[in-house]
C-alpha cells in the first residue's frame, strides 16, 4: 500500500482507490448481493414486504425444478428444458465462435503483414458500432423465408423451395456467434501474438505439417487466450437477450426470455432473482469446470 | 550421412533492394564452413534460401547434388538452429529433442532411446524430463542442437546461435560445437558476425558485405591475405593507408603514404592471382596492428615511420597504443600486455618498425564500417 501510494502520488492512488472500491461495492456487491436475498423471499405485494410473512424461502428455486403447485407434472419440465437448451446452446455457439475465430486471429497475428492486420481488425470492430439490436433485425432481414439468402439461393436454382432458417435456429445460432465475435477474436489473437514465430519455423523444419504444429506448439501456447475467449463468449451467449428475442424461432426460448418475464411482465422480482442467479452459478460452475479441464488458471485467463 | 551444399548465382531481392546478389559457393561435404559479415550483409537471407523458409529470385539452391526447388523446409535434409534457439517451452527437454521423430510418427519406445542416445551425446544423461526454463544458457544451447540433430540430418545450419550468451559460456560452446561436428560428421553452415567465432570453429569462412561475396577461403587464408579492403578490415583489427604506387617489382609494391616510402606486398585477387600495379596507382596499404613494433638494437624491420603516442589502451592480455601520423593519421598498434609502455606518455614521439611482408596493397574499395 505504502509503495503503491509512493508509486503513483497521493492524488491518483486515492483516485484509484476510491474509484474502484465504488465499483467493486456499489455497482457489483451490493446488486447482487440483493439479489441473491430477494431470490430467497417470497413474492408479496409492496404493502406486506418487511411483514411477518417476509421470510427466507426456497419456494422459487423449488419452483424451478417442480412447477406450480397446480401443473401435474412431477418436474418443471418447461422452464428446465428451456435452461438446458439455453446452456447447451451457448456451448455449440462457443464451439462454433472459436472454430470460426481461431483461423481468422491466427492469420491477423502471425501471416498477415501489420498493415493488412490493422485493416482486418478495423473491418472486425465497425460492424459494432451499429447496436446489437440493429444487427439482429438485420440478420433477420437476411434470413427471413422472402430474404435475401433464400432468394439468392433460389435465384442461383440451388434450392427448390425456401429454407426457414429461423424455425430452424439457424438464423440464431449465425446472430449469437456473430454477436460475439470479437471477444473470441481479440484474446485469441493477443495470445497467437505472443508466439515467437521462430517456433512456428522450427516447428516446420523439423518436419511438423500444419496440423500438428497447431496442435502441439500453438494451441497449447494459446490455451490461455481460447479459455479467456470461451469464458466471456459462453457466459455472455448464456446471458443473451435482445439477439434471441428477435431471431429465435417460436419454438425455442432463451432463459433470459424467462428471466425477463418473471421480472417485467409477470412482476415477480424474486422469481426473476432466483432464476437469474441459477443461470449465473450454472454459468460459473461451467467455466470453473472447463478451466479445471484444461488445466488454465484465472491468472492466465486475465493476463 | 552428410552432403555437400551448392549455391548457384542465387539472388535475393526485395523489391528493389537485393539481400543477395549473384552468389555461388560450393560448401563440400561434412565441413565446417561460416558465412561472416555484418548484420544485413545477406546472411541470413542465403540460409533461409539453403533451409527452404525461402526462395531465392535467381538461381539455385543444390543439397546433394539435388537442385532444391519447390521443396519446403519440411522436406529438406537440413536442421536449423534458430538465433533463439526457439525451443518448445511448454515440451519436456526429451519431447523437444524428438519432436521431429513425433511428427514422423516413430513410436514412443523408438523416441525415448533416441532421447537418451542424444542427450548423452550433449552431456545432459537424466534431465530429458526437465522443462526448458529450468536449463541454463549452454544446456539450451545444446539441447538446440540435440533437437536439429535428432533426425539426423545431412546438413545442419546455425543462424548466429551463441549471439545471446556471454563471453565465457560462448567461446566454451564455440570449442563443443566443432566437437560435435567432428563427432557427427556433417555439413555444418554457420552464420556470424563474431570473426572470432567464425575463425576458431570453421574449416573455411565466406566473407559478405551486402549481400556479395567478398572471399571465401581458409580461416588463415582470410586473415593473412585479404582480397578486398572490406575482408581487411572486418575480419581482424587493420591500419589502411591511402597511399600512392611509386613502383613495382615483383610481388613487392613500393608506395608513398604520409610523407614515407614503404615496401609492401601486392595483395591477392584470389587464391592464384596477384593484382597488378602500376606506377601512379592510388592504393590502400593495410598492416595489421600487432605487425608494428617499436624500433630498436634488436627489432628493426625493413619499414619504418614516427609517430605520437595519443592514447594507451589497456585491454587485457594485450595494450592498444594509438598514434597519429604528422598530426593527421591515427595508427594503431598492439603489444602483450608484459611490455612495458610507461615511457609511452603522451606526445611522445615513437619510432616504429613493420615489416613488407605483413603489409598488404589493395586497389582502393570500401572498408568496414569501424
Amino acid at each position: 500500500m505504502n509503495s503503491f501510494f509512493k508509486k503513483n502520488g497521493p492524488l491518483i492512488s486515492t483516485y484509484f482507490i476510491i474509484a474502484i472500491v465504488f465499483w467493486l461495492i456499489f455497482l457489483i456487491i451490493i446488486p447482487q448481493l440483493y439479489m441473491l436475498d430477494l431470490s430467497f423471499r417470497p413474492n408479496l405485494p409492496p404493502l406486506l414486504r418487511g411483514g411477518s410473512d417476509d421470510v427466507h424461502t426456497l419456494v422459487h428455486y423449488k419452483h424451478f425444478i417442480f412447477g406450480s403447485e397446480s401443473s401435474e407434472d412431477t418436474y418443471n419440465f418447461v422452464d428446465i428444458g428451456v435452461f438446458v437448451n439455453t446452456i447447451y446452446t451457448a456451448i455449440l455457439v462457443t464451439i462454433i465462435n472459436l472454430c470460426f475465430c481461431y483461423p481468422i486471429a491466427f492469420y491477423m497475428a502471425k501471416i498477415a503483414n501489420p498493415n493488412a492486420a490493422r485493416l482486418l481488425i478495423i473491418s472486425l470492430i465497425i460492424p459494432f458500432w451499429i447496436n446489437e439490436l440493429l444487427r439482429s433485425f438485420a440478420l433477420r432481414i437476411l434470413f427471413a423465408s422472402e430474404g435475401v439468402i433464400n432468394n439468392i439461393l433460389l435465384g442461383t436454382g440451388l434450392i427448390d423451395s425456401g429454407i426457414n432458417f429461423i424455425a430452424q435456429d439457424i438464423a440464431l445460432y449465425t446472430g449469437l456467434t456473430y454477436a460475439y465475435i470479437l471477444l473470441m477474436i481479440f484474446p485469441l489473437y493477443n495470445a497467437l501474438e505472443s508466439l515467437d514465430t521462430n517456433q512456428l519455423e522450427a516447428a516446420k523444419d523439423l518436419g511438423s505439417s500444419t496440423f500438428r504444429t497447431h496442435w502441439r506448439i500453438v494451441i497449447p501456447h494459446a490455451k490461455a487466450g481460447i479459455a479467456s475467449g470461451c469464458t466471456m463468449v459462453f457466459m455472455l451467449t448464456a446471458g443473451a437477450l435482445a439477439t434471441p428475442i428477435v431471431l429465435s424461432s417460436p419454438n425455442t426460448y432463451w432463459f433470459t426470455q424467462l428471466i425477463y418475464q418473471w421480472f417485467n411482465m409477470n412482476d415477480n422480482w424474486s422469481r426473476g432473482a432466483a432464476y437469474s442467479i441459477l443461470l449465473l452459478s450454472v454459468s460459473v460452475v461451467f467455466v470453473l469446470l472447463m478451466m479445471r479441464l484444461f488445466k488454465v488458471k484465472i491468472g492466465e485467463i486475465i493476463r | 550421412m552428410s552432403a555437400d551444399v551448392e549455391l548457384q548465382n542465387i539472388s535475393v531481392t526485395f523489391g528493389s533492394f537485393f539481400a543477395a546478389k549473384n552468389v555461388s559457393v560450393k560448401i563440400e561435404k561434412g565441413e565446417f564452413f561460416s558465412f561472416l559479415g555484418p548484420s544485413g550483409c545477406g546472411k541470413t537471407t542465403l540460409l533461409r534460401a539453403i533451409s527452404g523458409f525461402l526462395d531465392p529470385s535467381e538461381g539455385k539452391v543444390l543439397i546433394g547434388g539435388q537442385d532444391m526447388a519447390g521443396i519446403g523446409p519440411n522436406k529438406r535434409p537440413t536442421s536449423l538452429i534458430f538465433q533463439n534457439l526457439a525451443l518448445f517451452p511448454l515440451m519436456s527437454v526429451s519431447d523437444n529433442i524428438v519432436f521431429s521423430l513425433e511428427v514422423r510418427g516413430v513410436s514412443k519406445n523408438k523416441r525415448k532411446k533416441r532421447a537418451d542416445e542424444l542427450l548423452e551425446l550433449i552431456a545432459l544423461s537424466g534431465q530429458g524430463e526437465k522443462k526448458v526454463h529450468e536449463l541454463s544458457g549452454g544446456q539450451r544451447q545444446r539441447v538446440a542442437i540435440a533437437r536439429a540433430l535428432a533426425i539426423e540430418p545431412e546438413v545442419l545450419l546455425l543462424d548466429e546461435p551463441l549471439s545471446a550468451l556471454d563471453l565465457k559460456l560462448r567461446q566454451k560452446m564455440r570449442t563443443e560445437l566443432r566437437a560435435i561436428q567432428k563427432r557427427v560428421g556433417i555439413t555444418f553452415i554457420y552464420i556470424t558476425h563474431d570473426q572470432g567465432e567464425a575463425l576458431t570453429m570453421s574449416d573455411r569462412v565466406a566473407v559478405m558485405n551486402e549481400g556479395e561475396l567478398e572471399q571465401v577461403g581458409l580461416c588463415d587464408d582470410v586473415y593473412n591475405l585479404p582480397n578486398t579492403p572490406f575482408v581487411a578490415t572486418f575480419v581482424g583489427e587493420n591500419n589502411p593507408f591511402y597511399a600512392k604506387v611509386l613502383s613495382v617489382e615483383k610481388d613487392l609494391v613500393k608506395v608513398e603514404t604520409q610523407g614515407y616510402t614503404f615496401l609492401a606486398t601486392t595483395g591477392k585477387i584470389n587464391k592464384q592471382k596477384n593484382y597488378s600495379f602500376s606506377k601512379g596507382d592510388e592504393v590502400l596499404m593495410f598492416i595489421r596492428p600487432e605487425s608494428i613494433f617499436i624500433k630498436n638494437e634488436n627489432t628493426t624491420l625493413d619499414n619504418m615511420f614516427t609517430a605520437k603516442v595519443n592514447t594507451v589502451e589497456f585491454e587485457g592480455n594485450l595494450k592498444n597504443i594509438y598514434l597519429k601520423i604528422n598530426s593527421g593519421m591515427n595508427v594503431r598498434f598492439s603489444v602483450p600486455n608484459a611490455v612495458d609502455t610507461n615511457e609511452l606518455m603522451n606526445n611522445k614521439e615513437v619510432k616504429l618498425t613493420f615489416s613488407s611482408k605483413k603489409a598488404i596493397v589493395l586497389p582502393k574499395g570500401a572498408l568496414a564500417v569501424d
